[in-house]
């Protein structure tokens, strides 16, 4: 395995006979559990956003052929396979921005180690929040009437 | 710097001192580089929010959202500066941003030099083309051109 592959790494040797003898790291991120689930949805999350930019700014640039041009490349994120797509993209968007607020809150704010887990779900619930929020209007254009 | 010293001030439970994100001494000649990195990821991220949720916000939930994409409501946009320089940021630093990232995601997963050299710079060589791409269409866009269907124009056109 490469270098840093996965987000435990290579010290997981080392922390295997500290881990027999607390039972559990305290503030174990990234070994197992929540903290590494946290880690790789953030790295996929970021380079699907970051693909699917690269792609946008190319549709984009089609407006500068044609209105036709543009309009027909448009065409196509107006079906209902796209639109799924669409609102997949802006859960991954809107999760990789609530957690990256949450690492920059670990990182920066005091207290935020301590309150790393309990931001965690803060993260969880205001995404379900922003997505209850979207869908119903996103699905309806998607869907409805056209 | 790799992941997992990223994250040590985090698995320590300790807040973070520029001096930790130095490299180690003994690595061959890292400057404070990395720490720079790692402020403009924090900060971009922060900026990265208003701006992207804001866009997706006007282009998908306000009017007839996806389906009210087109030439004229782009031209709409594009004829005020705001949207012209919101867009403007929100391509700069999106870009730096992720492409500062994916340099992360491109040390973790490759181990010989030569790989790491050719994905980086095929991904520097991206970035610049996408970044030159979406910055000239930005103020090369004419929301206006002649000769086109009065009903693909923005009403601005029109009136
Ligand atoms: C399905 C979701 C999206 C739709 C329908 C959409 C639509 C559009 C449209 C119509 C434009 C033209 C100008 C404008 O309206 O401001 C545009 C430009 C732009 N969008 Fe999006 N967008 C989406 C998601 C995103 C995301 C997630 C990002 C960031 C990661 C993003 C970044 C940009 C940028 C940087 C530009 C400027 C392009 C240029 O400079 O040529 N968009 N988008
Ligand atoms: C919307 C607001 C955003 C926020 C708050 C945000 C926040 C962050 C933070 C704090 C990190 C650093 C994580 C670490 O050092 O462990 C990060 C990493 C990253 N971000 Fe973002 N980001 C945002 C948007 C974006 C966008 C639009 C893209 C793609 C164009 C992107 C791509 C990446 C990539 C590729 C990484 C590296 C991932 C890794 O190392 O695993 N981010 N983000």
């Amino acid at each position: 395995m490469t270098d840093m592959a996965t987000p435990q790494g290579k010290d997981t040797a080392r922390a295997k006979p500290l881990t027999r003898l607390t039972g559990k790291l305290p503030g174990s991120l990234y070994r197992g559990g929540e903290g590494m689930w946290s880690w790789l949805l953030h790295r996929i999350t970021a380079v699907a956003v970051f693909l699917f930019l690269l792609l946008h700014i190319a549709d984009t640039a089609t407006i500068r052929i044609s209105p036709e041009a543009y309009n027909a490349v448009m065409g196509t994120y107006k079906n209902p396979v796209m639109g799924i797509g669409e609102a997949t993209l802006v859960a991954a968007v809107v999760l990789h921005a609530l957690n990256g607020i949450r690492l920059i809150l670990v990182d920066s704010w005091t207290k935020g180690p301590k309150y790393q887990k309990v931001m965690l779900y803060v993260v969880i619930g205001l995404f379900a929040v922003i997505m209850a929020g979207f869908l119903p209007v996103h699905l309806r254009h998607v869907f409805g009437g056209h | 710097m790799t992941t997992v010293e990223r994250s040590l001030p985090r698995l320590l439970q300790t807040p973070p001192s520029p001096s930790s994100k130095r490299a180690p001494r003994g690595r061959r000649g890292r400057s404070n580089g990395e720490l720079y990195g790692w402020i403009f990821m924090r900060a971009s991220g922060a900026l990265l929010v208003v701006l992207i949720f804001g866009h997706l916000f006007i282009n998908l939930m306000t009017g007839d959202g996806i389906h009210g994409v087109d030439f004229a409501f782009v031209g709409g946009k594009w004829a005020d500066p705001f949207w012209q320089w919101w867009d403007l940021v929100m391509l700069w630093l999106a870009i730096a941003h992720g492409t500062n990232g994916m340099r992360t995601v491109i040390n973790d997963y490759t181990s010989r030099a030569g790989t790491r050299l050719a994905f980086k710079g095929a991904l520097y060589l991206l970035a610049f083309i996408i970044v030159a791409l979406g910055t000239l269409v930005i103020f090369t866009f004419d929301p206006c051109p002649p000769g086109v269907a009065a009903d693909l124009l923005p009403a601005i056109c029109t009136a």
